[in-house]
């Protein structure tokens, strides 16, 4: 869209406001524009954010990227990747590395699917 | 580990470095900001705001006059190194270090932003380097060895953006990479990334920051080198740093560690600084809880260095007149190659010239608390606050981005219609956003976000990497590390290929602008003729002067007729063995306080002029004279006779003074009068019984030492002679003489 300059009009509101008073309401409108981008963070994840995960759990980038794709492929991000291939440790009674590995070399995804309900939990 | 160690006047051997890479862990995390040392006192001077000095480092050209002092200001200097072989950057930041660098950006290869995951082993790059662990894990660990030489903990730094911010993040917080580019909205803007994933990606990047320390940098200041008119984007670069500084805060990024990229938005011939000021002043006021990265106005930088400098300067004047926690330094050759070794020294000692320049100045002068400065710093802010009020009108960030808000060239309220628009539902990583769901978990250490670790063990919510024995940030052992994946192109092919030229002992040598061997050399010329001919007329002189390559990367114009000036650049294609050359031999030379001690504790006189027919005068007046630094500097006193002296004239002044020395100028060579007259002087002195209680100095363009020796005199001063020569000469030889004599 275009738009003239009307900065007088507009600042009609603000204009007698303190120097204070304006930083003050700088802030208050970032935080209501974010506080939406925060929740959004809070409540998803991303094939990045799972792969930074598995890095952290010991994984290298290549392997991290693999299980990452096997879960989206899976339907199993939304549990977290890092906690599919726990969950399969812990069955497993294995290491991290080893379950993550077993995911990647020996296609265990089917039972990683029924450590979260099957198909349709 | 292995034990090689760093020294002094030897170069840094790359491949000692690449060795063992798989066993180093970085031996600290976080940030180092400078150590104030008010009221420090270097040399005959006082400083209000430096830092702590360097162990070790190279100082100002004029340094020597003031006992080789190197004062350091107290803004962090950062220096941008992006040859595209991080071997070749590790000596650069050796360079750069040493002269007063302390913060190491490497600069991302073109296209990083959007390869999905790490990027591993040691390919080359275009305009920066691949990043990758071994690249990051080599220079962290020069870094530690040169910070130690130098005596100042030195900041490494890259990017945590494009679709794999997170894992780079990850892999940052491993390495013990202390600072960082991250900012969702330079992905959404400059990157076309999907912006749900922007977002969603960058809070767990930065939570990952915050748990390593790392000071982040936003990308505000692409607004500035994007938009049609620079200065008119002053109020939507207010509403980024806004939003990423209070996203990190949030996140739980320390507010000290949060810097705002900050740009003067303008550049000459505009009036710059009654245009940018207000704008930093505004800056300032609305986040005085953040810190200030000064960045150098790129937008207008064109190919003239020295145009690129001044601009540098007076960028700077605002941070001195504002201020500024970190100083950005842009090469001054950045607006026509990929930057050079010799131009990041020359942007940092722009740096450290120009705030030491400055130092105290705000101890003198104040800004105007009213007036034009205040009420435009008002208004920008004002307008800023217009342009989060639209956003949120509009419904939102997502919304705003999808209208076109951002890098439009009208100044907010005001707007041309021609802003960036991005779709929520498009870009790079579109559909990648998943939900979680109620048993989400992530089990380890700084992650952002909901994370259900109690389904497991209620005692490990705080610390979720508990329920794997620790994750890699608190156990290192457990990171994966690949050395090379590529056989084809890795940093052994290329440190092959130029074997001979490398490392301490090599045998060979070649000018060098980038990369080790590359051979490039820079002719600057100037032709007295119009641009067009003067390029071509270049263009000729480097295929006669068998240069290879030849790229004209500079025209400025004189006179549209009478001349052009060219800078020129091309490569040699030859390379010149080090064993061949030979090495002049180092004069031997007091210092001035040695000098100034000498004929302070024993006044010294002698006797000088220009001996035969002769009428040459300025040589000898240079080495005299005190204006040019000549002999009379360190207190001796100096009767100059004249041109044309007889050589028994100077005996005989000599003796009538009681002079110390004789100091005889010859010049006209024909015929060897030169010698010939030397001689006569030492023959005279020697029948007048006095020549052993003379010293006896000659000089001349066409003198040799070996010569003036043969002849008779006790030295012989050739072309390049200065008064520190001679003086040292007859310090040293009185000395001489007074111990023989004692003896």
């Amino acid at each position: 869209m275009k738009r003239d300059d009307d900065f007088e009009i507009r600042r009609e509101h603000l204009k007698d406001l303190s120097d204070a008073e304006l930083e003050t309401r700088f802030w208050s409108l970032i935080e209501e524009l974010i506080d939406p981008l925060l929740k959004l963070g809070y409540e998803n994840t991303t094939p990045a954010i799972e792969r930074s995960v598995l890095l952290r759990m010991g994984f290298s980038s290549l392997e991290a990227k693999a299980l990452v794709e096997g879960c989206m492929e899976h339907n199993l991000m939304e549990h977290g990747a890092g906690n599919v291939v726990y969950r399969l440790s812990k069955k497993d009674g294995t290491d991290i590395r080893t379950a993550g590995l077993k995911l990647m070399n020996q296609g265990a995804w089917e039972e990683a699917e029924a450590l979260f309900g099957g198909e349709n939990a | 580990m292995s034990e090689y160690k760093l020294d002094k006047d030897t170069k840094i051997d790359v491949a000692e470095i690449l060795k063992d890479l798989e066993h180093y862990h970085p031996r600290r995390r976080g940030w180092t900001w400078r150590e104030p040392a008010p009221g420090l006192q270097m040399g005959p001077f006082t400083y209000e705001d430096a830092s702590k000095p360097l162990k070790d480092s190279v100082g100002l050209p004029p340094a020597h006059y003031f006992g080789d002092i190197d004062p350091q200001p107290i803004p962090v200097i950062t220096t941008e190194i992006a040859s595209g072989r991080f071997e070749d950057d590790i000596r650069r930041m050796r360079m750069a270090a040493h002269h007063g660098a302390d913060h190491i950006m490497v600069i991302r290869t073109a296209g990083q932003s959007h390869f999905d995951g790490l990027i591993e082993g040691t390919p080359q790059g275009i305009g920066g380097v691949p990043v990758t662990r071994k690249q990051v894990r080599a220079q962290r660990k020069a870094l530690d060895m040169i910070e130690d030489e130098v005596g100042r903990p030195i900041n490494y730094h890259s990017y945590v953006s494009g679709v794999a911010g997170p894992d780079i993040a990850v892999m940052f917080a491993e390495e013990g990479v202390n600072g960082a580019h991250q900012d969702p909205q330079y992905n959404v803007i400059y990157r076309n990334i999907n912006m749900v994933r922007s977002f969603v990606d960058a809070c767990e990047s930065k939570k990952v920051m915050a748990w390593a320390d790392m000071a982040q940098i936003d990308g505000a200041h692409n607004a500035n080198a994007t938009a049609r008119d620079a200065w008119k984007v002053m109020p939507e670069l207010m509403v980024q740093h806004g939003i990423n500084a209070l996203i990190s805060a949030k996140v739980g990024m320390k507010k000290k560690n949060i810097c705002l990229s900050t740009v003067p938005p303008t550049a000459t011939p505009g009036p710059c600084i009654h245009m940018d000021l207000p704008y930093a002043v505004a800056l300032r006021d609305l986040f005085h809880e953040y810190r200030m990265r000064a960045q150098m106005n790129t937008k207008y930088i064109e190919a003239s260095t020295r145009e690129a400098t001044v601009t540098h300067v007076l960028n700077m004047v605002i941070s001195k007149l504002t201020s500024a926690d970190i100083q950005s330094t842009i090469t001054p050759d950045e607006g026509r190659n990929v930057p050079w070794h010799i131009y990041n020294i020359e942007a940092c000692d722009t740096a450290k010239q120009a705030l030491i320049g400055m130092d105290g100045l705000m101890e003198m002068v104040e800004l105007k608390k009213d007036g034009y400065l205040r009420e435009k710093a008002r208004e920008l802010k004002e307008r800023a606050i217009l342009f989060l009020e639209n956003m949120i009108e509009l419904g939102g960030y997502f919304n705003s981005v999808e209208e076109g808000f951002f890098v439009d060239s009208g100044m907010f309220p005001e707007r041309n219609g021609d802003g960036i628009s991005r779709k929520i539902d498009g870009g790079i990583g579109v559909g990648t956003v998943i939900k979680r769901a109620a048993d989400y978990c992530a089990p380890v250490t700084a992650h952002y976000g909901y994370n259900n670790v109690a389904q497991y063990d209620p005692d490990a919510v705080d610390d979720p990497a508990k329920l794997i024995g620790g994750c890699t940030f608190e156990c290192p052992d457990k990171i994966q590390y690949i050395d090379e994946l590529d056989e084809t192109d890795n940093v052994y092919l290329r440190m092959d290929e130029v074997k001979d030229y490398a490392g301490p002992n090599a045998k060979l040598i070649k000018p060098e602008m980038e990369w080790l061997a590359d051979g490039t050399v820079m002719l600057t010329m100037f032709f007295p003729t119009d641009v067009r001919h003067a390029e071509a007329a270049a263009l000729e002189i480097g295929k006669r002067m068998n240069l290879v390559d030849c790229e004209v990367i500079n025209r400025e114009i004189m006179h549209r007729a009478e001349g052009t000036r060219i800078e020129m650049k091309g490569k040699v294609a030859f390379s010149i063995n080090m064993d061949d050359l030979q090495l002049p031999t180092v004069p031997d030379v007091l210092s001035d306080d040695e000098l100034w001690d000498a004929i302070d504790k024993k006044p010294m006189r002698i006797v000088a002029g220009t001996i035969g027919d002769d009428e040459h005068s300025v040589g000898l007046r240079e080495i005299l004279n005190i204006k040019h630094g000549g002999i009379e500097k360190y207190g001796i006193e100096c009767i100059y006779l004249g041109t044309s002296v007889p050589p028994e004239k100077l005996v005989q002044a000599a003796i009538e003074t009681n002079a110390d020395a004789m100091l005889a100028s010859c010049i006209i060579s024909h015929d060897d009068i030169h010698y010939k007259n030397i001689a006569k002087v030492d023959r005279i002195a020697r029948e007048m019984g006095v020549r052993d209680k003379l010293m006896f100095v000659a000089g001349g363009t066409q003198v040799t030492d070996e010569g003036a020796r043969e002849a008779g005199a006790d030295v012989g001063f050739g072309r390049g002679s200065h008064g520190n020569h001679v003086a040292t000469f007859l310090v040293k030889e009185r000395a001489r003489r007074e111990q023989q004599n004692a003896r």
